[in-house]
């Protein structure tokens, strides 16, 4: 019981933000001239015309597709870099100031650098995605790797362990809690950068489409972006959440 | 002592083992030449005050920490570093969370790269010798102290070690718990007949076992005294502690206890 009033206290609040957005463009807190088109409902109506016309999946997948293939190269570079990072002490000293320094960096800073290199398109928008995406995997990973009970690592070279095997067997699964706390902000970060990644010269993508609404005054088209960003980020977090439950083991 | 000697060669033998620590900048001397022989399938006990230097003294002979002087012979080789001929129990268990009991069994089977149904076989071998048949696909978490300690010696067992080494094994453990775990190793003791070699500060748990006791002095730690241990085998009834021998066991013990009391008295003041 208990169960379903929690849910409906999620739903409550949903609707509550829904009402007083509805309020907002109501009362013309958007100002007299658009507060119309920036109504929930307004959107809504947007939002089944762009599903309808196909508009949401020609912008949606091109977004898609560019933080998943950015995450996957930083999943296989990020990983090991942060397994290596965690176990040995050298690597750690040797790399910590370069990385504590690049990650506070915003990957939209090598923007221009990024267009110099691989051109306007596609390349750049998951370059600067790959660029936001591997600190917080390397970080977490490497966090991982490195608070690894000595007693485990003791444990498993009396059972014949050397480096390599203290890696496969204790180090990295000892770190999969953190490898996927550290793909979830990933995840996180990297579907924030995109927006702004995707109105650099590229012609589709959530973030391109942003833009494309505010030119052709379509505030509702624009919301409606909004809300399906916001909803996509919703789904791959929850979907990190469910991995995070998964796999993490417990002591 | 000759006595010994005559059987042959020793299958565990310290020579002259010490050990220096550094602390805080000065040098902390632990151990102070150790000298002890274990015969092949012998059950062995150091005993000894906290901090005389037991756990040091196994995972010397483990290979976790490097003596400072003086040799560890196995089998008649000098032995340098770890390995799976040298099975660890350790007191916090060490089982990885994230395996079942099998296969934390496996893990030094996975390690020599057995294959994956010899290693089920083994497996299953080794967790019906400890008693832990039906827990095989337990996770660690779901299971108790005693049931982690049995799948912790299990998993040694697996990699038949020439010799297994226990620091405290049933220390986290109920009294109950306990003895039901010393009768217990000495059972895995008498059927795969492998020489074990037990650290406690618990003088019963050390006579109830061992064939010989290593009685250990303090500052800096060295052997005080061996204690051959001739109680009659097997020992699976507890009524043997209320045997005379037994008693008379003890109260030696307990003598020497007290005059390395005395001694640290003496230091003391
Ligand atoms: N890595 C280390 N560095 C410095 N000193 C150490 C180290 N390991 C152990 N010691 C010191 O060596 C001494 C002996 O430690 P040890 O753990 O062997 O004692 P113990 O006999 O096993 O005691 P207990 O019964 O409490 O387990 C202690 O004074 C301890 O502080
Ligand atoms: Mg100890």
């Amino acid at each position: 019981m208990a169960l379903i009033a929690d849910r409906l206290y999620y739903v409550l609040g949903v609707i509550v933000f829904l009402a007083v957005w509805q309020a907002a463009s109501v009362f013309k807190l958007f100002g007299s001239e658009f507060s119309e088109s920036f109504s929930p409902v307004a959107a809504m109506l947007a939002l089944i015309e762009m599903i309808k016309n196909g508009e949401l999946v020609h912008h949606a997948l091109p977004s898609l597709r560019r933080v998943l293939i950015s995450l996957s190269f930083a999943v296989v570079v990020a990983l090991p870099v942060g397994v290596l990072v965690g176990y040995f002490k050298r690597i750690e000293q040797m790399t910590y100031v370069v990385f504590q320094f690049m990650r506070m960096i915003s990957p939209l800073a090598w923007m221009p650098i990024a267009i110099i290199i691989f051109g306007v398109g596609d390349v750049s928008v998951v370059f600067l995605l790959w660029l936001v995406a591997i600190w917080p995997l390397i970080l977490n990973t490497s966090h991982g790797a490195g608070r690894v009970s000595p007693l485990w690592v003791n444990m498993s070279r009396t059972m014949g362990a050397r480096d390599a095997g203290i890696l496969r067997k204790v180090i990295i699964p000892a770190a999969v809690p953190d490898m996927l706390t550290g793909l979830r902000l990933a995840v996180g970060v990297s579907w924030i950068i995109l927006v702004p990644a995707e109105m650099l010269g590229v012609p589709d993508g959530l973030g391109y489409f942003i833009l494309d609404t505010r030119d052709r005054f379509r505030y509702d088209q624009l919301m409606a972006t909004i809300m399906v960003i916001g909803m996509i980020g919703y789904l791959l977090d929850s979907v990190n959440r469910w991995l995070i439950h998964k796999f993490s083991w417990k002591i | 002592m000759s006595e010994t000697k005559a059987k042959g060669v020793p299958l565990l033998e310290l020579r002259d083992v010490s050990k220096t620590f550094l602390k805080d900048g000065a040098e902390f001397k632990v151990l102070e030449k150790v000298n002890l022989e274990i015969d092949e399938g012998e059950f062995v006990c150091i005993l000894g005050p906290t901090g005389c230097g037991k756990s040091v003294t196994l995972q010397i002979v483990a290979g976790l920490i490097e003596q400072s002087s003086g040799s560890v012979i196995l089998d008649g080789r000098e032995e340098h570093g770890p390995g799976p001929h040298k099975g660890m129990v350790f007191q916090e268990y060490a089982l990885l969370p994230w395996r079942s009991v099998r296969e934390n069994v496996e893990l030094g089977l996975e390690l020599k790269g057995v294959s994956r149904k010899e290693r089920h076989r083994i497996a299953g071998e080794q967790l019906e010798i400890v008693g832990l048949k039906g827990a095989e696909n337990s996770m660690v978490h779901e299971i108790s102290g005693g049931m982690r300690q049995r799948a912790a010696i299990a998993r040694a067992l697996a990699n038949s070690p020439r010799i297994l080494l226990m620091d405290e094994p049933f220390e986290a453990l109920d009294a109950l718990t306990k003895e039901e775990m010393q009768i217990q190793i000495l059972k895995a003791w008498e059927k795969t007949k492998t020489t074990i070699f037990f650290v406690t500060h618990d003088v019963d748990e050390a006579i109830f076992l061992s064939d010989k006791i290593c009685v250990m002095d303090i500052n800096p730690g060295r052997v005080k005294k061996i204690l051959e241990n001739r109680l009659p085998r097997p020992r699976h009834e507890l009524v043997c502690r209320t045997d005379r021998e037994f008693g008379e066991m003890r109260d030696q013990i307990i003598q020497l206890y007290s005059s390395l009391k005395d001694e640290e008295l003496d230091l003391v003041f």
